[in-house]
């Protein structure tokens, strides 16, 4: 389907997205509440600690895990280090740039970043070589390949596949190889606003349509660990009851359906 | 959020650790035109946080690629001062400023008429000069004033405020200690009239129950905070009546 690289849709095929809405049917067949299909290749990269190839519909991410010893933060001399980079490739999509993060992928890899974070996924504590002086630093870097809507998602669960097989190596500071100490499962998910509709896992179509942006990342108890709302338009306090229900919902179901 | 401590942040009259009650909000002082040069000015004082916001435009948007054919394009720069904190801050935009002045500008353009100039730009200046937990609300809520008080149309003001989760409590406008310490944070902004929510970050751990308990009692501040905002742009305004001898 050809796509204009600016970004904006033809309005034969806006008018065709809107039409269906108000049968409550997506351009795609899908539910408001359905996901594309998702398809997760562990292990890509073996020179990585750990790494995964996610396909979420057409969009395309890869993220890799790299473990180093390194200083702890002086505000948390006992826990080890996560960080969270995310590469918004030239390759992905015409009017991607090469350089440096702008906002668009740092707010992706920052709301990606919290909801890892706040769920207390990966046992920080058990991350420490000498206290004070040296831990482990867990690098996780992200790199979009191909760009069809909800880049946010994508990136996290790649990132949850990425740790889970992850491999500290333990034998560069004396000990033994150890897998990465994980807790729970924060799964994120996307939702768009258009018109008063709310669908989840937006394609890009339907991000180019949509007003805002919400994500909401719970865990395994169905509990909200991060939020983030995005774009310039509003939610109201019901959509976003709505929005929370349906992230605790769906997160439910991609836990079972590809983390068990 | 914060890593667990000893310290006890709520006592059992539900008194917090600077005497507030649960569903009290820190002293607020608002002022308009604080700056000569700016289109338009604000300086906030919030609890501890000093905040200053400068509003030029709307004037045309440069480099020309980021110019909206519609509408104007909102510019917000959210900028901690190195002195602001206790450990000194690398000057310059880091990776959480970056995010928050683009969660900012996204607010700001929700209540603007940006339809009304197209191929502007406004570009909104926060200048944290001391922080004190909160300063993202705190600089949404001043940077509105200053809107305004540039005399660029709009369609509401945006209200900031947060609440969070303290010693597992629901607890409105978080102080420091209880931002460094607590288990939840929820920054909101919402437009004063409607109610539309146009910011809204979460970290931490909150149920669904503890997330419309937060909402309940930001939504009533925002109400309070509100009071003050216009207040402060009606005493610009019968200030200016006063200058030219009005009555």
């Amino acid at each position: 389907m050809p796509r204009d690289e600016a970004g904006i849709l033809s309005e034969i095929k806006r008018d065709y997205i809107l039409n269906k809405l108000k049968e409550g049917k997506r351009g795609d067949g899908r539910l408001t509440t359905e996901f594309r299909e998702i398809s997760i290749q562990q292990n890509y990269v073996p020179r990585a600690a750990g790494s995964a190839v996610v396909k979420l519909g057409k969009t395309k991410v890869i993220a890799g895990v790299k473990i180093e010893s390194g200083e702890p933060f002086p505000d948390t001399p006992n826990l080890g280090v996560l960080t969270t980079n995310v590469e918004l490739l030239p390759m992905a999509f015409p009017t991607f740039e090469a350089g440096p993060p702008n906002e668009n992928s740092i707010e992706i890899a920052r709301v990606v970043d919290r909801g890892i974070r706040e769920s207390k996924m990966i046992d920080l504590e058990n991350l420490v070589i000498e206290a004070g002086k040296k831990v482990w630093i867990v690098f996780v870097d992200i790199n979009i390949l191909d760009y069809d809507g909800n880049l946010i998602d994508a990136c996290t669960l790649a990132v949850l596949s990425a740790l889970k097989s992850a491999i500290v190596p333990g034998s560069k500071e004396g000990g033994k190889d150890f897998m990465l100490p994980i807790r729970n499962l924060p799964v994120s998910v996307t939702m768009v606003k258009i018109g008063d509709n709310i669908l989840c896992d937006p394609d890009l179509e339907e991000e180019q349509l949509s007003s805002a942006r919400i994500t909401v990342s719970t865990t395994e108890d169905g509990h909200l660990r991060a939020m983030q709302k995005g774009d310039s338009g509003f939610f109201t306090i019901e959509d976003v009851r709505k929005a929370i229900k349906m992230s605790s919902d769906m997160g439910k179901q991609i836990r079972e359906k590809y983390f068990q | 959020m914060g890593t667990a401590s000893d310290i006890k942040l709520i006592d059992e009259k539900g008194i917090r650790i600077d005497g507030r009650s649960l569903s009290e909000l820190r002293p607020i002082k608002i002022e308009t035109d604080v700056l000569e040069r700016a289109d338009g000015s604000a300086y906030i004082e919030w609890g501890g946080n000093k905040i200053m916001v400068a509003v030029y435009g709307p004037r045309e948007a440069y480099p020309k690629h980021t110019q909206d054919i519609d509408k104007a394009v909102i510019k917000a720069r959210y900028n901690m001062a190195a002195f602001s904190v206790d450990e000194r801050k690398r000057p310059g935009p880091d990776r959480r400023s970056v995010e928050i002045s683009k969660v900012i500008s996204e607010a700001l353009q929700c209540a603007i008429i940006v339809e009304q100039f197209p191929r502007a730009q406004i570009d909104v200046y926060i200048e944290v000069l001391q922080a004190d937990a909160g300063t993202r609300i705190a600089g949404l809520t001043a940077a509105s004033v200053a809107v305004a008080a540039a005399g660029i149309p709009m369609r509401d003001l945006v209200v900031g405020c947060t609440a969070g989760k303290v010693d597992g409590k629901i607890v409105l406008d978080l102080g420091k200690e209880e931002d460094n310490f607590g288990q939840a944070d929820l920054p909101m902004g919402i437009l004063a009239k409607s109610g539309k929510i146009v910011l809204m970050q979460m970290d931490g751990d909150l149920t669904a129950e503890e997330f419309d308990e937060a909402t309940t009692m930001i939504y009533d501040a925002t109400k309070r905070i509100n009071d003050i905002q216009r207040e402060a742009l009606a005493g610009k305004y019968r200030a200016l009546a006063m200058e030219r001898g009005g009555e």
